[in-house]
């Protein structure tokens, strides 16, 4: 039985068609990234089984849930899904503690692999558990709704835009936890979003799509450094590298992170040495030189020009530049890329303006 | 104060009303359910064919039902070769009457309650692995219970004050078919001023009882997310 997510998807819903044959990771989050109206939450619901289409093939992890050739189609409730919607629909008719055992009821006890007490620790919901629905804060829902989709022990966990609903202090407040789940649990995570931050967060795969059509698809860094793509992703273009805190200076609060690229400084989050830091650099705070010179940038770097492209404005182009083992995007005017003659194979310096740990 | 036969019709009457409502909640909820979710082409006629004993005359119903169930009527046959005998101017003669007269009043709650619910609620208890069956009985049923109490209530209210199709159907037997609304009837063809006031007083205060009780009850409805 082969590991990883098989997808072949073509439906077509009135105008609108979802074509997608994806063959992804068994684990880690997969990011489905893409403007409204792009079919990421009909793909989620057909792989949760919501969708009345028979047509098309889903395979889990060796498991078939859906093969249209061989007139299977794996009903919802058979399907071990974790699904976790936009606007979470808790059962007013019971209390916390009873959505929670919803499913976790219906799951036999011997495949049962998340206790409630597990759940219920790892989403910080204790002191929720005997309250009733009405009360309850939209962050406090969404702990709730991602408890109760973990508590079904699924093999697939599907998270449609979980922070959507929130405002940004209830997003702060929910996001760590999306973070812990992507670290402690060994499923594969369906991410949708269509917020450029919590991808670069949280997601280890990228899936692309656009007006029904996949557009792209792989691991984040690659895809992200992907010329022909950033477009999409506007103002946020840029790259993001793993990476583990090396030293940290005291005297001026900055942290050596040692990354693909290099080492980078950064502000001194507090974080041990050893601890592996994510790093997002957005394109628009990489400048280049073509001599190394005495700035107020503290991460300045050798890079080799790789590729020149437009931008979604005329007056910008795009570089993708390889900087040590790793590639980063600038954002430069087409003049000033002009002025300094860049073309590919050139060998350059790249400032680094701004560098986010997430 | 009511007499022997008052009492006797009083019996009788919530024997009917209960019996009917308990008939109309087994039968009319799979129907409401159905009516609510179904995108079928007879979608239509089927809600039509349940509202309209709303609009028609109760003689007209009755007249029909008499007809359907005597001796060369369709279920009059039914009847016959069940060996159930034939059943106007019996009890469950009313039984089967009331039931399609009562029809609409306890499934059009139902059927609003069950709309109101939505995809949501069954959609997620289905990604929590509950089946078609098990979300009916423990998302469905549980969410509709407002329409499903003010349907009872209703049902059982409107099956007390039927007069036409009782006549019709029932034919006024003391004991047997003579309801409290034909009990009201008698004591006035026979100037009984004093008895009548006793249950229509009673059927007065009773029947606004309910409606309160209605009133509260849709106060209580909460918003299922």
């Amino acid at each position: 039985m082969s590991a990883g997510i098989q997808i072949r998807l073509h439906q077509r819903l009135g105008a609108f068609a979802l074509d997608a044959e994806l063959d992804l990771p068994g684990r880690g989050v997969i990011a489905v990234f893409g403007p409204s109206g792009s079919g990421k939450t009909t793909l989620l619901r057909w792989i949760a089984g919501l969708q009345p289409t028979v047509d098309g093939v889903l395979r889990v992890n060796g498991e078939c849930w859906q093969d249209g050739a061989s007139r299977i189609r794996v009903p919802a409730h058979r399907r071990a899904v974790g699904y976790v919607f936009q606007h979470t629909v808790l059962f007013p008719h019971l209390d916390v503690r009873g959505k929670l055992e919803f499913g976790l009821r219906r799951v036999p006890a011997g495949a049962r692999r998340v206790a409630l007490a597990q759940a219920v620790e790892m989403l910080a919901i204790a002191h929720l558990l005997d309250r009733a629905t009405h009360g309850l804060s939209g962050g406090e829902r969404q702990r709730i709704g991602i408890a109760r989709a973990l508590l079904t022990s699924p093999r697939l966990l599907l998270l449609d835009e979980p922070l959507a609903a929130l405002d940004l202090a209830r997003k702060q407040e929910v996001l760590p936890y999306l973070e812990r789940l992507h670290a402690e649990l060994d499923i594969p995570v369906f991410y949708v979003s269509h917020a450029p931050d919590e991808v670069a967060r949280l997601a280890d795969h990228l899936v692309l799509l656009e007006a029904g059509q996949l557009r792209a698809e792989g691991p984040l860094g690659a895809t992200l450094a992907r010329l022909d793509l950033p477009i999409r992703l506007g103002e946020d273009a840029g790259v993001v590298l793993e990476g583990r805190i090396a030293e940290r200076d005291m005297h001026w609060q900055l942290a050596r992170v040692a990354t693909p690229a290099g080492a980078l400084w950064v502000r001194d989050g507090g974080q041990a040495i050893g601890q592996a830091a994510r790093i997002r650099i957005l394109a628009r705070d990489v400048s280049v030189a073509r001599v190394l010179q005495h700035s107020s940038i503290l991460n300045t770097l050798p890079a080799q020009v790789c590729e020149i492209a437009s931008d979604s404005h005329p007056a910008l182009t795009l570089l993708r530049l390889r900087v040590g083992q790793a590639e980063v995007l600038a954002r430069l005017t087409r003049r000033s890329a002009d002025e300094l003659a860049l073309a590919a194979g050139n060998t350059v310096w790249v400032q680094i303006k701004a560098v986010a740990v997430l | 104060m009511p007499g022997p036969d008052d009492w006797s019709a009083i019996r009788l009457t919530l024997a009917l009303a209960t019996l009917t409502v308990s008939l109309l909640l087994l039968l009319g909820t799979p129907i409401a359910w159905w009516l609510a979710r179904s995108r079928s082409w007879w979608k239509g006629p089927v809600g039509a064919l349940v509202a309209l004993p709303i609009v028609l005359p109760p003689t007209v119903l009755g007249f029909y039902l008499l007809l359907a169930l005597g001796p060369q009527g369709p279920l009059g046959h039914l009847t016959q070769a069940l060996g159930l005998g034939l059943l106007p101017f019996t009890f469950p003669g009313l039984v089967v009457a009331s039931v399609f007269y009562s029809l609409p009043f306890v499934v059009q709650p139902l059927q609003n309650a069950f709309e109101a619910i939505g995809e949501g609620p069954l959609e997620t208890a289905a990604t929590l692995r509950a089946g078609p069956w098990d979300r009916f009985f423990h998302v469905a049923l549980p969410l509709a219970r407002p329409g499903l109490l003010s349907g009872a209530v209703l049902g059982f209210a409107h099956t007390i004050g039927e007069f036409g199709i009782v006549l019709m159907i029932g034919g006024n037997i003391p004991g047997r078919t003579r309801v409290v609304s034909m009990q009201i009837y008698n004591h006035v063809e026979a100037l009984e001023y004093g008895a009548a006031h006793a249950l229509a007083g009673g059927l007065l205060v009773f029947s606004f009882l309910v409606l309160m009780a209605m009133h509260a009850l849709g106060g209580s409805r909460r918003v299922w997310r």
